[in-house]
């Protein structure tokens, strides 16, 4: 009897959980399965077949913008890496009390605006007739306007800005239950600060590394407005030839592939760098 | 060379904490391969003086010298010292082998040189076939070992030890006790440890500090402060004992007499502290000082009083006495035949050699 009941209120509480999953994510994934199997022969005529997938293999651009993607993305992350763990070092180990506190409320406090309106704000500031433009010129550095916004630079500074809270939270995290005196014994036995940060605390701090690189390197590959906004008609990201087949050409077949084609290259990455790293997905999500 | 013969020298140490001074001028000086300690309660700044000879806090006054050179500006990863740290300090993510080999690759050592290092400190704690595993994977006793193979491995002039027993359990303690005694005899290493335990510090020691309030009470070999403590702090905190406080109504070069609670009359022999006639003294009595046997000279003093409990405790069982005037006496119980006759409620009488009586100056 209590058994059952039991049962039940488990259940119960998984609902939301499972109707989530069920309706938001599997039954659209299965459609779009189905879609980007849908090969289009005549207007209203199709068949089943790989043909969505061998046209983006056939093109080059596609596989380049995708290739490209990647490699942003993956370059935003070690950034978002080589910036945040300082900071989260910092936040874990050296700052105390109210200036904790109040250092992770000043990483938070970014995110309490919308991303549309951060990349706005980028923008202001790195345009032709923006701040930093403006100030250059009255400065007398430069003779006239220059043009900040709108190449890689520009994505790259928006997708480590975007990023950076998904970094230091989970090195916070790990850094914090790094107990001190592991520090000091790196350096009693001799250690000097880079060989105590890399034989100590990086491998120690390994778990949530990893998981900050994953949320960020997803983030960063699955971004649509920071690089239109930001890269302009230069800056080519794999989302947008996503939204184009769906939007602009009414190709749903062709984008479902698309977004299959990105779904298998994060997870296939994703794998690949846990692999290299000697860290497993449980360990990795359950500490950080 | 200056300070020859010395491995370890401080003197007159001094640090403070914004209004508080944790260590308060304290000089010592430790032989070439000995095994001190510093014993003291927590707080004492036991903790605070060890973590300035290792480099981790900078004393405010005074000088930590190591085999003869001043060691102050000297940063912790390049003074001649170790720490084994209260709880070990480990590195979870290496395997002990790696633990072991971390500071040998500090030292910029070959690997043919660190694997034979590395065996070799293995071999000699005790633990050779430990190398490849994980640290979680090690005992207690196991954990003690790799962490001073570690240290031992970079053969410091000076191994200091942050109450490495104080996380094991009873059992596992007692037998690490002897175990650290007999591997620092065979490293011939000079051991400074620190610990609140009394019994830690007086079985393993050559040398014991007492610590307290940031300084020094006394240093000596344990039996000299087992038998002849020179304060009451000493006194109390070294062993057990039993506590009176008096007034003396005549002293002269023999002894003195002293007077606790009305008419008892306790005779002892001169104590620490000149004391004249009047003055308000502490006297403390070993319980194994303590005769119950009733064969006592009787020379001894004597008194009389009831059994009010016995704790038995194997050799440490002891037999609590309430006197007359209704001090409370813990006395040795011996596990003799005659002993096992002590029922709780009889009348006893107990005798205490003046010898044994040691008095202090009561503190005003």
């Amino acid at each position: 009897m209590r058994h059952s009941h039991g049962r039940w209120a488990f259940w119960l509480l998984l609902a939301p959980f499972l109707l989530w999953m069920l309706l938001l994510i599997v039954i659209p994934h299965i459609d779009l399965l189905i879609l980007s199997l849908r090969e289009k022969i005549v207007p209203r005529v199709y068949q089943t077949g790989l043909g969505n997938y061998a046209e983006f293999f056939g093109e080059p651009v596609y596989v380049w913008t995708l290739v490209r993607t990647v490699v942003m993305s993956l370059l935003a992350t070690v950034l978002t890496f080589i910036v945040g763990f300082p900071v989260a070092y910092y936040i874990a180990k050296i700052a105390r009390g109210r200036t904790r506190t109040s250092l992770f409320l000043l990483c938070l406090v970014p995110f309490w605006v919308s991303e549309i309106v951060r990349v706005f704000g980028w923008m202001m500031l790195l345009r032709e007739t923006g701040l930093i433009s403006s100030f250059l010129q009255w400065a007398g550095i430069v003779s006239g306007p220059v043009e900040l916004l709108y190449n890689d630079a520009a994505v790259m500074l928006g997708l480590v800005y975007t990023s950076m809270l998904f970094m230091i939270v989970p090195l916070v995290s790990t850094i914090d239950s790094l107990d001190d005196s592991l520090i000091e014994a790196g350096y009693d036995l001799g250690g000097n600060g880079f060989t105590v940060m890399r034989a100590i605390v990086i491998p120690y701090a390994m778990p949530g590394v990893m998981a900050g690189s994953i949320i960020v390197f997803m983030l960063s590959l699955g971004n649509y407005l920071t690089p239109t906004l930001m890269g302009g008609k230069s800056g080519q990201w794999f989302t947008a030839n996503i939204y184009s087949q769906f939007i602009t050409r009414f190709n749903w077949e062709l984008g479902s592939a698309f977004g299959f084609v990105l779904l298998a290259t994060s997870s296939i990455i994703v794998w690949l760098v846990l692999r290299l790293s000697g860290q497993s997905l449980s360990g990795t999500l359950g500490r950080g | 060379m200056v300070g020859g013969g010395f491995d370890l020298e401080c003197r007159g140490v001094v640090k403070r904490f914004g209004g508080f001074t944790a260590v308060d001028g304290v000089s010592f000086a430790i032989p070439k391969g000995s095994f001190f300690s510093i014993l003291g309660p927590s707080g004492c700044g036991k903790t605070t003086l060890l973590r300035i000879i290792a480099g981790f806090a900078d004393p405010d006054g005074g000088d930590v010298i190591i085999k003869g050179a001043s060691v102050l500006r000297t940063p912790p990863n390049r003074r001649p010292v170790n720490l084994v740290f209260q709880h070990l300090a480990l590195f979870p993510m290496m395997s002990v082998a790696e633990n072991i080999a971390y500071g040998l690759k500090r030292r910029g050592v070959g690997r043919a040189g660190i694997d034979r290092s590395v065996s070799a400190v293995l071999q000699r704690v005790g633990l050779p076939d430990a190398g490849l595993k994980r640290i979680d994977a090690l005992s207690g006793g196991q954990k003690q070992r790799v962490a001073i193979a570690r240290c031992m491995v970079l053969d410091p002039a000076v191994l200091l030890l942050d109450e490495p027993l104080g996380a094991l359990d009873l059992k596992l303690r007692e037998h690490m006790k002897v175990e650290l005694k007999l591997l620092q005899q065979q490293f011939g290493t000079t051991f400074v440890y620190i610990t609140h335990d009394q019994s830690e510090a007086l079985v393993m020691s050559d040398r014991v500090a007492v610590m307290n309030g940031g300084r020094f009470e006394q240093v000596g070999t344990p039996q000299e402060l087992y038998f002849h403590p020179q304060t009451a702090f000493v006194a109390a905190f070294v062993g057990e004992n039993n506590r009176w406080r008096g007034r003396v109504i005549d002293a002269d070069a023999a002894g003195m007499k002293i007077e606790i609670g009305e008419g008892h009359v306790l005779r002892a022999h001169g104590g620490n502290g000149a004391v004249g006639r009047g003055d308000r003294v502490e006297i403390f009595v070993r319980p194994e000082a303590v005769d119950i046997s009733g064969r006592s000279p009787a020379a001894s003093n004597h008194f009389s009083g009831t059994v009010e409990n016995l704790l038995f405790n194997g050799a440490n069982s002891r037999v609590m006495v309430r006197m007359a005037d209704g001090n409370l006496i813990s006395a040795a119980l011996p596990q003799t035949e005659a002993a096992a006759r002590v029922q709780r409620g009889d009348p006893i009488t107990l005798a205490i050699a003046p010898q044994h009586c040691v008095t202090f100056p009561a503190a005003s």
